[in-house]
């Protein structure tokens, strides 16, 4: 992943600034553990749901960059370039077709796998994720593909200092769009009625079918709503990097997989403070220590979460079914 | 009202049902009884389409329903509470009625949540606590009550005296009557205590290795020497 996220110094500038530094690897770190925190709930969801790990999730994030980088060249040939309209159509199509691709892949690769041994499913799911990388390649080509920033700018605090902590609007936007989509989304989970059978299901799908909920619907929607979560994080990886190839799934799938897993997989909430620790632990050790080891760090805080609380920090031991 | 005829069906690779008839009259309380493994429970399971039937036929209401999915079963008016009452455990006692109404006209929730919090007014007290938090006995209790939500016309109940103390088993018994004869609620009762299945239900079935043995109404099983002798003075 390219290594933006210690923007605004080097830590060979840092001395003497020392809170300066810090605030802007927070901010960094935050808007880093966002992002992640969107694939997550779409890792967690599936789990909790059918108990399988969705390895081809990473891809659902990739084609979600990919639909915004398309819908915003064709907006751009169009001739729409007033900023806040052309991000909300990206946004709007980004969700709508990724979401096709979360829910063709489930009707079509998983849900004929349901009964199956759990192998059958990761294995279909790995190969999905390298069938979808290859789609991509072919239809798009393996080069990188570029975006020029959309939105730029920022806030710029501490200016007394040699050393000024930026939080660009770019970030702005990232964090308030991901706390507006999490407060919609704890709404649809905890009151509406999709979100009580999606809770009755991961509860008990069996019982959740005796009692008249379509499982076989929910799950559907369940992948949808992973997607359209995943094709958010994509848009905003696209607006902050700028850069995407066909590749791009892989390393933030499994980071934010690991986010899942840190948080509990199968809680949602779990998900989300995953993706934020993952996502500060990446730039405070890029910041401070070296940006070469800051996935080993990432990786070795899921070891050690999986040898000490191997339920994950919100998760929920297994209920012993008499 | 149902009319199960020649099922088969698999629980796991054994298959449990080897051709099974039952019929449910409206009105009627119906019990089923019969040792461990005899197949009672994937009876009631495979009514509501899981097991799927292997063979035979099942009608409700003079519908087929041996094919449709699950969820389209409960919704014609049959409610299980099923075999380890599977309670959903992170959910609160009301929000677990709430899912037992999931698929019924929300108006006339209020009503039926009043009907169920008459018939145990246990669950009104722990109305906010979790689900799984609940002693054996209110499970049971709140496992009726999610079924009855849905206002079903057809009640499966899967052995409701497991595992509870003699009286709260009297209490369980005492409302079923009163569920089938006020609210004119249709009763297919597995039970594994036949002397008070026998003894509430207008008929009973009696069912070994997958297969109907015996069948008649409560007082002639309950006098019956062979029912005795393996149901109700122990002697397997």
């Amino acid at each position: 992943m390219p290594a933006n996220v210690t923007r605004g110094g080097s830590p060979v500038n840092c001395k003497g600034f020392v809170m300066e530094y810090f605030l802007q690897q927070l901010i960094n770190g935050l808007t880093l553990g966002m992002i992640y925190g969107l694939i997550a709930i779409g890792y967690t969801m599936v789990y909790g749901i059918i108990g399988m790990i969705n390895f081809a999730h990473g891809e659902i994030f990739m084609i979600g960059a990919f639909v915004s980088l398309i819908t915003f060249l064709l907006l751009g040939a169009l001739g729409i370039t007033w900023i806040p309209l052309a991000v909300l159509v990206v946004l709007i199509a980004t969700m709508l077709f990724t979401s096709v691709y979360g829910w063709t892949l489930e009707r079509v690769a998983y849900r004929p796998l349901r009964d199956s041994p759990r192998l059958a499913a990761l294995i279909t799911a790995i190969g999905m994720s390298i069938f979808l990388q290859n789609y991509v390649q072919l239809l798009q080509g393996a080069r990188i593909k570029p975006l020029p920033p959309v939105i730029s700018g920022g806030f710029r605090f501490m200016k007394e200092s040699d050393f000024v902590v930026t939080l660009s609007y770019l970030q702005v936007f990232i964090i308030l769009l991901t706390i507006t989509l999490m407060l919609v989304f704890t709404y649809v989970i905890n009151r509406t009625s999709f979100g009580r059978a999606q809770r009755a299901c991961q509860q008990d799908l069996g019982m959740a079918a005796l009692i008249g909920i379509n499982v076989d619907r929910t799950i559907s929607l369940t992948f949808v709503t992973g997607a359209s979560l995943a094709s958010v994080a994509g848009l905003m990886f696209l607006m902050n990097y700028g850069v995407i190839d066909f590749y791009i799934g892989f390393l933030a799938g499994i980071k934010a997989f690991t986010a899942a897993v840190l948080g509990g997989i199968g809680s949602l909430p779990g998900a989300m403070l995953g993706g934020l620790l993952i996502g500060l632990i990446e730039a405070f050790w890029s910041a401070y220590f070296t940006v070469e080891y800051k996935d080993v760090a990432a990786f070795a805080i899921l070891v050690l979460v999986l040898i000490f609380r191997p339920t994950g920090l919100l998760g929920k031991p297994d209920i012993e079914k008499v | 009202m149902l009319e199960v005829s020649g099922l088969h069906a698999f629980y796991g690779h054994i298959e449990a049902l080897r051709g099974v008839d039952v019929t449910v009259n409206e009105g009627e309380i119906v019990t089923l009884i019969g040792a461990n493994g005899a197949g009672k429970s994937t009876l009631l399971m495979s009514i509501c389409g899981n097991p799927r039937a292997a063979a035979g036929r099942i009608l409700f209401e003079g519908g087929e329903i041996t094919q449709l999915p699950t969820h389209q079963i409960v919704r014609l008016g049959i409610a299980q509470s099923p075999e380890g009452r599977r309670i959903f455990p992170f959910m609160s006692v009301l929000e677990n009625l709430q899912m037992g109404a999931a698929v019924t006209d929300p108006g006339h929730f209020d009503d039926d949540l009043r009907r169920v919090f008459e018939l145990y007014p246990v669950l009104e007290k722990r109305r906010h606590q979790r689900g799984g938090t609940l002693s054996g006995g209110e499970q049971q209790m709140l496992a009726i009550g999610r079924a009855l939500m849905s206002r079903p016309r057809l009640l499966l109940l899967d052995e409701p005296s497991l595992g509870l103390a003699p009286l709260l088993v009297k209490q369980i018994f005492a409302v079923i009557r009163e569920i089938n004869e006020q609210q004119n609620v249709t009763v297919f009762l597995v039970e594994q205590n036949a002397f008070h299945a026998l003894q509430l239900a207008h008929r009973g079935y009696v069912m070994a290795n997958g297969k109907i043995v015996m069948s008649g109404s409560g007082e002639t099983l309950l006098a019956d020497k062979e029912i005795r002798a393996a149901y109700l003075e122990g002697g397997h």
